[in-house]
């Protein structure tokens, strides 16, 4: 057992300006957690993507038209003040979602999940998925399956668990070495090892000295504007989605483009050319 | 046939035409069950429920009963804490629309869980800050005292209370029945609210998410005080049915007058709150989150402001108008308008706070998402209905449900002769 000093904070941040779109992220996240999927996967409204790609755009006519890719796993949200409260944690009734305190990560205990939904119906990003059938493989595929992942029955709910499993090898690794410190490159989700265009970076927003602290710059007081937000970017290209609502998420994505940082959240008339280049644009007066 | 079960003096329909009426009921009944069965057997694949709505027909089906079945512990509260003696008259039947309500309610949420041989685990597993933990312990808990209430009213049957013992036990659960009564004003107390907790928590969804006081978002209070409201209209309107299908009067208007006089204040103080509660999260909750109130009732094929209006003023103002004012609520056509209306209206209210809650779009790129139930759902949520009717037939016929009924047609057979 390795007793830190300060606990972890798992996150990433994804550049929009980066991605593509071209869902490699989505495909090895599905390989790497025996993620099962549909005969027919069209309907995107219950099928199981834990990294879902959305596609934005500025509403414009040609030629002033332009197209950005959102990746979106599961936020693992803070909850209000960063307490571990998250919008899904606090409202499952038999606790089979847990805020890993010395993570960050927030995850999902599928045999004791009864599959009630409500986690789904609290959670604003749509990034918790039902299991409406049972998980079948085609004839050989089973045997492709990650020993060291669970497969999911049908009738419970999953999610991103920021490849959990990830985090365990590389902890009994560093214990292995007698370390007390897991190195950056040993805990990386496969999405991030996955982006051919290095749009993802992933790391511990509370240690200095990983990538994704050094760009998001997080923020460890409260938004004076709104004490339930915590974490804020110092970066002012960098947002969450919908931070003003305190979920307080520990997925930052990052653009150049106005457009691309505004769709991040909601904003009343006159509300964004106030806060645009602020760091942390989601304060409002 | 049976006419040694049927209450003395009282006069009953043939047994092979009652069931006659039994075997239709029961035809919809089996449909419900044959459907219920496929989605335990074969998964929550047989609903239209998608990822966007986790919850749906089946939640909107469990609030509503509810909601409605919250004349049992009002009109108990009424009767045993408030010494409204009238209210005897109407008591036992109100307990048995609430039996059935909170039995259905049961039914469908073991319906309603992807994994329903787990469900214990609300229970073992307990999280203390979920809305719905609260939900399921009082939910259970008040069942249970309904039954209890339920039993005197069992034993009271022409044969049963042949039985010394059973006579006995009738008559000292009816002595000891304000303590039930109580406990079952405090567990619905909880459970209504909860129910309206469940929504009011949910801080990722603005259109849910209410302030409140301590843990308690004001959509727990609003839901407790909309049942209480609501509750003692679904039991006069079950009771205009009843006395409609049997062709008899079972309640004499004083008392069918008292409980709407009180419901419409209820419904009226209700709607307020609820006025203020609407104002509050649209001017000042949901733009604090960045959402004009246009976005929850614009853009989309459903949802428009219509849903708002009808349920805050038609089904909501109107109807408590109409109760509160004498000369209407003591015309009949007026007073079964106004409980049709407030009936609708506290469905309305449930609907909103469980399907329009998945509809309308969190994300700023997110879009509306609507659903049509499949049949499997439809069955499975009018599967309550058909039991219930034949719950309340099978007591009518054999329990003295209505203290009143004898006296009420033996003035009518002597006015007729």
């Amino acid at each position: 057992m390795i007793h830190d000093k300060k606990a972890h904070k798992y996150g990433m941040v994804i550049d929009l300006d980066k991605c593509t779109g071209c869902g490699t992220c989505a495909v090895s996240c599905m390989s790497e957690n025996n993620v099962p999927f549909k005969e027919d996967e069209s309907d995107k409204k219950d099928s199981i993507t834990w990294m879902r790609v959305y596609r934005l755009t500025n509403n414009k006519p040609f030629p002033d038209t332009e197209v950005a890719f959102l990746p979106r796993p599961c936020q693992h949200c803070g909850g209000k003040g960063d307490h571990g409260h998250s919008p899904c944690v606090s409202v499952c009734p038999a606790t089979a979602t847990d805020y890993g305190y010395d993570t960050g990560i927030v995850s999902q205990i599928y045999t004791r999940c009864f599959g009630c939904r409500y986690c789904m119906a609290a959670c604003p990003y749509h990034a918790r998925y039902f299991n409406w059938w049972d998980p079948v493989w085609p004839e050989g595929m089973e045997k492709y399956l990650s020993p060291n992942v669970s497969p999911r029955m049908r009738g419970v709910v999953e999610k991103c668990s920021f490849c959990y499993h990830r985090y365990q090898l590389a902890r009994e690794k560093a214990y292995a070495s007698g370390s007390d410190e897991i190195p950056e490159a040993d805990y990386q989700t496969a999405c991030t090892t996955a982006c051919p265009a290095g749009a993802i970076v992933f790391g511990d927003l509370n240690n200095p000295s990983h990538k994704v602290h050094q760009i998001v710059k997080p923020d460890p007081h409260p938004d004076p504007l709104n004490p339930d937000v915590v974490g804020k970017s110092r970066n002012p290209k960098v947002f969450r989605l919908l931070e003003r609502l305190g979920t307080n998420p520990k997925v930052y994505y990052m653009s150049e483009r106005e457009w691309v940082r505004k769709l991040g959240d909601h904003y009343l008339d006159g509300e964004w050319d106030k806060v645009k280049n602020v760091y942390g644009s989601a304060s409002h007066e | 046939m049976d006419a040694a079960l049927i209450p003395e003096g009282a006069k009953r329909c043939s047994f092979p035409k009652f069931m006659l009426g039994i075997a239709i009921v029961g035809a919809v009944l089996l449909w419900g069950v044959y459907a219920m069965l496929l989605c335990w057997f074969k998964g929550l694949n047989q609903t239209n429920m998608n990822d966007y709505y986790g919850f749906a027909l089946w939640i909107w089906a469990d609030l509503a009963v509810i909601a409605v079945g919250g004349g049992a512990f009002f009109t108990g509260l009424l009767k045993y804490i408030f010494k409204i003696d009238e209210l005897k008259n109407i008591i036992n039947f109100a307990v048995i629309i609430g039996f059935i309500c909170y039995s259905s309610a049961l039914l469908i949420l073991a319906i309603d869980i992807g994994q329903p041989l787990r469900g214990w685990f609300i229970f073992w597993h307990a999280n203390v800050h979920s809305m719905l933990t609260e939900v399921a312990f009082c939910l259970s808990c008040y069942f249970a005292v309904l039954t209890i209430e339920f039993i005197p009213n069992i034993l009271e049957n022409r044969q049963l209370n042949k039985v010394p013992f059973f006579h006995h036990l009738a008559h000292n659960m009816h002595g000891v029945m304000a303590i039930f009564a109580a406990t079952g004003a405090f567990l619905s107390f909880f459970h209504q609210g909860s129910l309206g907790g469940v929504a009011g928590v949910m801080y990722g969804r603005p259109f849910a998410f209410r302030e409140g006081l301590l843990i308690w978002p004001w959509s727990f209070f609003l839901f407790t005080w909309s049942a209480a409201a609501f509750g003692p209209c679904f039991t006069l309107l079950v009771t205009r049915i009843t006395e409609g299908v049997t062709g008899k009067k079972l309640v004499k208007d004083n008392v069918v007058h008292l409980l709407a006089k009180i419901s419409g204040w209820m419904i009226f103080t209700y709607m307020i709150a609820k006025i203020i509660d609407t104002w509050y999260w649209a001017y000042y909750t949901a733009p604090g989150l960045g959402f004009e109130l246009s976005h929850f009732y614009t853009s989309n094929g459903f949802y428009g402001y219509w849903i708002l209006v009808a349920e805050v003023i038609v089904c909501g103002v109107i109807p408590g108008l109409l109760l509160i004012n004498k000369s209407t609520r003591e015309n009949p056509t007026f007073r079964l308008v106004a409980i049709v209306l407030a009936v609708i209206g506290v469905c309305l209210n449930r609907w909103v706070m469980v399907l329009q809650i998945m509809a309308v779009p969190v994300m700023p790129f997110d879009t509306w998402a609507l659903y049509i139930p499949s049949w499997q759902e439809v069955a499975t949520t009018i599967l309550p209905v058909a039991y219930g009717i034949i719950l309340i037939a099978v007591a009518y016929r054999y329990l003295p449900v209505f203290p009143q009924e004898l006296e009420l047609n033996r003035r009518s057979e002597v006015r007729e002769s």
